[in-house]
């Protein structure tokens, strides 16, 4: 069944997926699908679970309970098959600040099986795609902030996944920058990737093709984002948000 | 086929990666090829402590002028400092108990008519071995001064000799014997257990410290979602650290030699490969302790903890083993220096190879195993 929603372009299917640590549901009976090549946005609360999903779905952590396949593999059997299809770039920086540009894309290159070659190229197109050629000799921690940003995101691409999950990419980041972050997600939407990503500023939910809200373990909401204010009779998707959250969270938001 | 060309370019680069962290962060690398260096150094004069101005108690019933010329040499050298000279060797038994002197010089009565006559002549050196390894310094210091002027005397008389006719004997026959404490120990019986000490404790915390730094950075997510396996990682960690242990090993066998004059009567190959298996046994065990931490402050001081105490006291360096009470025995069985303490005294002062030192090597190499295989699967225990 799965394999053919696959076909179909659907690259994430989850259904009623759950993970209990002890007597606690972090995800309680979770479904969804991605399309190929869509932007999903996975919103929610510090603790609503996402990133307990996002483990699940990255081959991290075991289900409890519940279905996924990712890029059309069973995320109970088929994790390393997984991870070789898909891009991870977390909230938390994941370059090494220690070893230049270079060498960094070429450790991430070597982890994902490329050749010598295909490393070779796909660095210097990265680089120049970003305007980081001058800095390829260069330790990332001396490069600024969005810039690390940004070139995390394209390591994270550079083995040309089906799926990139991007955990909170841009928090911390300015808000130019996170605009030109978004330009890079578009631009890899359009080549094909399909686009996981969470995040906690409600205007790049507006950027979504879909977007799913998650409230205390389960999805509140799922949709495009007209769709959704439209449903809640809601301006924003700020406004969305907080009529979800509201009746779980016991101190609405100041 | 293909799975394993994968696993060896991912592990190329892991390599080569630790390899840049380990380079570029010079401060730290320094800090520990030099560390184990320094610390037996300073180890090493700490424990050979007091052999300088020994208390020494003469007993010279007949004083004479070889007894006299004999006590003039003690009283000489800076290594002793003459405390008394009494007449009778009853009175040296209180001064012993109180400390007052921790090594007695006995002439024998007839000492210096037994020389006259060319007849053996005896000296007995007794000395204070609570501290068994001052003991039998200072027992050796003794025992020099008491060399060097029989040899003197020998020079002496055989240039009388050349000119009329006398038959030398052996002219002094020192007698040693311990107080309190009747086995002595060498003061080389430290320094392998020293080398176990600092090797182990820098090592643990090579690893510990570099994954729980991958932890805190984030860069260790990332490479827990890639394809890469969990033995991937730990050997990428693991072998270029190796390499540093190793330098540190053979940094502290040749201090060992220059500075401690401690021999290597075995081989010197085996020594060295033993040690590179005591090193990997403790970065694996750095390793696990890593995988049980988030932060790198906690396995720094699981590391120390882990490593020092045990090592310290269960290893048989600067305790003995036999008697200590059947638990802490047992448990000694565990700590890894204890192995290796054996094997390292067993190569360097006993000169004995694999042939006797196959079950400690065996035992050293099981730990490393279980270790590594301990590690991959709390790595695997994460994805659960």
């Amino acid at each position: 069944m799965t394999r053919a929603l696959e076909a179909e372009g659907v690259a994430i299917i989850a259904r009623d997926l759950t993970r209990r640590f002890g007597t606690f549901t972090a995800c309680d009976r979770i479904s969804f699908d991605v399309r190929a090549g869509e932007v999903f946005g996975f919103l929610g609360a510090n603790g609503a679970g996402k990133t307990t999903a996002i483990r699940m779905l990255t081959g991290l952590l075991l289900p409890t309970s519940g279905q996924a396949t990712v890029a059309g593999h069973d995320v109970y059997t088929e994790s390393e098959a997984i991870k070789r299809h898909i891009g991870y770039m977390s909230q938390r920086f994941s370059l090494y600040e220690d070893l230049t540009v270079t060498e960094n894309v070429r450790l991430y290159g070597g982890i994902y099986d490329l050749d010598n070659r295909q490393i070779r190229d796909r660095t210097a197109a990265m680089l120049s795609r970003l305007g980081l050629t001058r800095a390829a000799r260069d330790l990332v921690r001396d490069i600024p902030l969005g810039w690390r940003q940004k070139l995390a995101f394209s390591v994270a691409l550079l083995h040309e996944p089906r799926i990139v999950f991007l955990d909170e990419p841009t928090s911390g980041v300015d808000p130019i920058t996170r605009r030109q972050f978004w330009e890079l997600i578009y631009e890899a939407a359009s080549s094909g990737t399909t686009v996981f990503v969470t995040t906690h500023y409600m205007d790049e939910a507006e950027y979504c093709d879909r977007i799913s809200i998650m409230v205390a373990g389960r999805i509140g909401a799922i949709g495009t984002p007209s769709e959704l204010k439209q449903q809640f009779g809601a301006h924003s998707i700020d406004d969305v948000f907080v009529r979800l959250a509201r009746p779980v969270q016991e101190s609405p938001r100041p | 086929m293909n799975a394993r060309r994968i696993s060896l370019t991912a592990l190329r680069g892991l390599l080569i990666k630790e390899t840049y962290h380990i380079l570029r962060d010079r401060r730290t690398l320094v800090v520990i090829t030099l560390l184990p260096i320094l610390q037996v150094i300073l180890f090493g004069y700490a424990i050979r402590t007091d052999v300088r101005r020994v208390r020494l108690a003469i007993v010279d019933p007949t004083p004479d002028h070889t007894t006299l010329a004999l006590r003039a040499r003690f009283a000489a050298t800076d290594a002793f400092h003459v405390v008394a000279v009494v007449a009778e060797a009853a009175d040296l038994d209180p001064m012993f108990k109180r400390g007052m002197a921790q090594e007695a010089v006995v002439f024998d009565p007839s000492f210096a008519q037994s020389l006259g006559r060319g007849l053996p002549a005896r000296v007995l050196v007794i000395t204070d071995a609570t501290e068994p390894n001052a003991g039998s310094i200072a027992q050796s210091y003794a025992l020099s001064v008491i060399d060097g002027y029989e040899r003197e005397l020998r020079a002496a008389s055989s240039a009388i000799r050349s000119r009329e006719i006398v038959v030398p004997g052996a002219l002094i026959v020192p007698e040693v014997r311990m107080q309190f404490n009747p086995t002595r120990e060498s003061s080389n019986l430290f320094v392998p257990g020293l080398m176990a000490f600092v090797l182990t404790i820098i090592s643990s915390l090579m690893t510990a410290i570099s994954l729980t730094r991958e932890k805190e950075t984030g860069t260790m997510e990332a490479l827990l979602v890639s394809p890469l396996r969990p033995w991937q990682i730990i050997v990428g960690k693991v072998a270029p650290y190796l390499v540093v242990g190793f330098l540190s090993v053979l940094g502290v066998i040749v201090e060992a030699r220059v500075i401690f004059h401690v021999p290597v009567h075995g081989s010197a190959t085996l020594l060295l490969g033993e040690g590179l298996l005591f090193i990997l046994v403790s970065l694996s065990l750095g390793i696990l302790i890593s995988a049980q931490t988030t932060s790198q402050r906690v396995a720094m001081f699981a590391a120390l903890v882990g490593t020092m105490l045990p090592t310290l006291l269960l290893s048989g360096f600067i305790f003995p083993l036999e008697s200590m009470p059947w638990a802490l025995q047992a448990i000694s069985y565990i700590v890894p220096a204890r192995w290796f303490v054996t094997v390292a005294r067993g190569i360097m002062l006993k000169g004995i190879g694999l042939a006797y030192l196959w079950r400690e090597t065996m035992v050293l190499a099981a730990m490393a195993l279980v270790l590594l295989v301990l590690s991959t699967r709390s790595f695997h225990e994460r994805l659960e």
